[in-house]
C-alpha cells in the first residue's frame, strides 16, 4: 500500500500554471462575460445604439432612403411652432393622465373584491386577465366595431332604451373619439393593474385587519391605514408600467382612429409615426418621439423617489 | 442604492396572480362571516359582474359578429342583435381558404417562437451570470437591464428602421426575430433574476465540489429547477411578441411578410360595408391560439409558486 501511495506522489505531474485558456474558461469575470454577451449584444446593437442613433436623426434633415446632413435644432424649432405637435403633447398628457387614473381606480377596487372569498375565484382571475392576453390590435378593432357610426351596438341599445334619438357618432366626434380611445384603453389596462395589485393584496396579513375591526375601525380606515400603506410600494411600480405604456401608446390609437378626427386623437407615438414613416420625414418623426424622453424620465424618477420614500418610512436599510 | 426598485416585489407572483407568501393559506373564511349574504350581493358580486361583463363584453361581440350572416349583422331592428340563431361560417371560411391568413398565421408564430427562443436562451445566460458569477458590476448591469425594460418602442422604432435597412433586413422576418428580444430579454432576465435567486445555493456548492463546470451546473441543476420560472418567460414572451405591432408594422411591408395584428388593419380594412363579418374573424382566430394557450397555462402559473423550489 505505502508503495503504491509513494509511487503516485513522486509520478504526478507538476502543477500546470494557469495560461489563458484556463483564465478565460473559469475566472469569474470573463465567464460572466461569456455569459452575457448574447443578451448585451442584442440590447447594444438593437436598443442602445438605435436609441443614440435616434437622438442622431433627430438633429438631421433624413428622410427615408437619404442620409441627412447635421441641421442642429432646426427640426425642434419647426416642432415648438407647430400647432398639431402641440395638440398630440395635449392629447398625450390628457390620455394618459385620464386613462391612468381610472386604471388605477378600477384595478384596485377589482383587486380588493377578486380578494373577497368567492365561488370560483381562480376561474374569475383567469377570465379577468383575458383582455390583457388578446392582442390590443384586434381588440381594440372590436371597439372599432362597437363603436362604429351607423352599426354601433351601444347606440343601437341606447335608443331602444329611448335614452337618444339619432345614433352617437363615436369616432366621428372630436370629445367622443377621445372618450372612446380612453375607454378602449382602461378596458385593456384593468386587468394587469387589477391582477398585479391582488398579488400585493394577499402579502397583507388578515390578522391586521381582524385587529382593525376588534378596535372599531370602519372598512374605510381598514383600507386607508392598512391595506393602502402596505400597498403602495407594488401601486408605485405598477402605476410607473401603466404610465409609461399609456403614454407611449401606439397601436390601440392606430387600429382604432389613426390619429383622427381632425387630429384629436393623435398621440406622440402616432404623430412621430406618420411624420417619419409615412410623411418619410425621418428626422422630424425622430425629434417628436424623443420629446417624449423627458416625460418618461419624470415619470420614472417619481416613482423611484416615492419608492424610496416608503421603504425609509418603513424602517429598512435604504440599501 | 444598487438595488432594484423592484426587487421586492415577486414577479412570479405577480404573474401568476396570487403571490407565494399567501397570507390565505389556511383557506379559512377570514371575516366575510361577518357580511349577510345581501350585502354581499350589493357590494361583491353586482360591482364584480359587472365589471367581468363589460371586460368580455369585446370578445362575445368578435366572436358573435365573426359568425352571424351577413344580412343579420347590418339589420339591428328585425334580428336580435344580442343573438343569432343560424350561425355561418362564411366569413372564416373566406379568411382560412381565400385570404393570406394562414400564412399570416404562420409568420406570426414563426417570428414569436424563434424570437422567443433567442431571447429566453440569452435571458437564461445572462440571469444566471448576475445572480451566480456575481463578477464585478454584475449590479450595475442587472440595474441598466432593468431600465432597458423601460425604453418603449414607440422612441425607437425610427432609427431601428434605419438600422434594420442598413443591414439589410428590411420587409425580412429575421428584422422581426433580431429587434423583438429588445423588448423580451429585459422582462424574461428580470423574471428569471427572481427565480434563480429561490434555488438553494447549497445546491449548486455541492456540485462545483463534485467538479461540476459552471455549465454543467447551469444545464443539470438550476434549469431543471427554474422550469416554472422557464415556462412563464415563455408564454409572457409569447404573447408580447404576438401582441407586438409598431415594429411590424414598420419593418414589413409586402403583403405575404406580414404578422397577423398588421396584416388585418391593413388589409382587411376596405370599403365594404360587409367587411366587418371577416374583420372580426381575422381578430378572433388571431386571439384564439393565445387564449388557449393561455387557459392551458393558467394553473401552471399557479403551481410555480408552490413549486418545490420555494420551500
Amino acid at each position: 500500500m505505502a508503495d503504491i501511495a509513494l509511487q503516485s506522489r513522486t509520478t504526478r505531474r507538476p502543477i500546470r500554471e494557469a495560461t489563458a485558456w484556463d483564465q478565460l474558461r473559469t475566472n469569474r469575470n470573463w465567464l460572466g462575460f461569456w455569459f452575457m454577451l448574447p443578451a448585451m449584444a442584442f440590447l447594444i446593437l438593437f436598443l442602445a445604439y438605435p436609441l443614440g442613433l435616434g437622438i442622431w436623426i433627430s438633429f438631421t434633415d433624413a428622410r427615408i432612403g437619404r442620409p441627412g446632413a447635421f441641421i442642429g435644432l432646426e427640426n425642434y424649432e419647426w416642432l415648438w411652432d407647430d400647432s398639431i405637435f402641440w395638440l398630440s403633447v395635449f392629447n398625450t398628457l390628457l390620455y394618459t393622465f385620464v386613462a391612468s387614473s381610472i386604471k388605477f381606480a378600477i384595478g384596485l377596487y377589482l383587486a380588493l373584491l377578486l380578494n373577497e372569498n368567492l365561488p370560483f375565484k381562480a376561474m374569475l382571475r383567469a377570465l379577468v386577465l383575458i383582455p390583457f392576453i388578446v392582442p390590443t390590435v384586434l381588440s381594440a378593432l372590436a371597439f372599432w366595431w362597437i363603436f362604429d357610426a351607423q352599426f354601433s351596438i351601444i347606440s343601437w341599445s341606447l335608443k331602444q332604451m329611448g335614452l337618444i334619438t339619432n345614433n352617437i357618432n363615436f369616432l366621428g366626434d372630436v370629445n367622443w373619439a377621445r372618450a372612446c380611445v380612453i375607454f378602449a384603453n382602461i378596458w385593456r389596462g384593468v386587468p394587469f393593474v387589477a391582477i398585479t395589485l391582488l398579488a400585493g393584496l394577499q402579502t397583507v396579513s388578515p390578522s391586521l385587519h381582524e385587529a382593525a375591526t376588534l378596535d372599531g375601525a370602519t372598512s374605510w380606515q381598514r383600507f386607508r391605514f392598512i391595506t393602502y400603506p402596505l400597498l403602495t410600494p407594488i401601486i408605485a411600480v405598477v402605476m410607473t408600467f401603466s404610465v409609461l405604456f399609456t403614454f407611449t401608446d401606439f397601436q390601440l390609437i392606430w387600429a382604432m382612429t389613426r390619429g383622427g378626427p381632425v387630429n384629436a386623437t393623435h398621440l406622440m407615438a402616432t404623430l412621430s409615426y406618420q411624420r417619419a414613416i409615412i410623411g418619410g420625414v425621418l428626422g422630424e418623426g425622430a425629434a417628436i418621439s424623443n420629446a417624449m424622453i423627458p416625460f418618461l424620465l419624470a415619470a420614472i424618477m417619481i416613482s423611484w423617489f416615492g419608492l424610496q420614500r416608503r421603504k425609509w418610512q418603513q424602517g429598512e436599510n435604504n440599501d | 442604492m444598487t438595488d432594484l426598485p423592484t426587487s421586492r416585489i415577486d414577479l412570479k407572483a405577480v404573474l401568476s396572480g396570487s403571490s407565494p407568501t399567501a397570507a390565505r393559506d389556511d383557506h379559512s373564511v377570514g371575516m366575510s362571516y361577518l357580511e349577510s349574504l345581501p350585502r354581499r350581493l350589493v357590494t361583491l358580486y353586482l360591482p364584480l359582474s359587472i365589471i367581468v361583463i363589460v371586460l368580455l363584453f369585446p370578445f362575445y361581440w368578435m366572436a358573435l359578429t365573426a359568425i352571424k350572416p351577413d344580412d343579420q349583422l347590418l339589420d339591428l331592428n328585425t334580428y336580435n342583435p344580442f343573438w343569432t340563431w343560424n350561425p355561418t361560417f362564411k366569413h372564416i371560411h373566406k379568411l382560412l381558404f381565400e385570404s393570406y391568413y394562414p400564412l399570416w398565421l404562420w409568420n406570426t408564430m414563426y417570428v414569436a417562437i424563434c424570437s422567443t427562443v433567442v431571447s429566453i436562451v440569452a435571458s437564461v445566460l445572462a440571469a444566471y451570470a448576475i445572480v451566480r458569477l456575481r463578477y464585478r458590476g454584475a449590479q450595475w448591469i442587472g440595474g441598466l437591464i432593468f431600465l432597458s425594460y423601460l425604453v418603449p418602442p414607440s422612441i425607437l422604432f425610427i432609427p431601428l428602421a434605419t438600422v434594420v435597412f442598413q443591414y439589410g433586413l428590411f420587409d425580412s422576418p429575421l428584422a422581426l426575430i433580431l429587434t423583438y428580444p429588445t423588448i423580451l430579454i429585459p422582462f424574461s432576465t428580470w423574471l428569471l433574476m427572481g427565480y434563480f435567486k429561490t434555488i438553494p445555493f447549497e445546491l449548486e456548492e455541492c456540485a462545483l465540489i463534485d467538479g461540476a463546470s459552471r455549465w454543467q451546473i447551469l444545464t443539470k441543476i438550476v434549469l431543471p429547477l427554474a422550469i416554472p420560472g422557464l415556462i412563464s418567460a415563455f408564454i409572457f414572451c409569447f404573447t408580447l411578441c404576438w401582441n407586438e405591432f409598431i415594429y411590424a408594422l414598420t419593418f414589413l411591408t409586402s403583403v405575404q411578410n406580414k404578422t397577423v395584428p398588421v396584416a388585418i388593419v391593413n388589409e382587411f380594412v376596405d370599403g365594404d360595408v360587409y367587411r366587418w363579418g371577416s374583420l372580426m374573424a381575422g381578430a378572433l382566430c388571431g386571439s384564439l391560439p393565445l387564449v388557449i394557450l393561455y387557459a392551458f397555462f393558467v394553473e401552471h402559473y399557479v403551481s410555480a409558486m408552490t413549486g418545490a423550489v420555494k420551500e
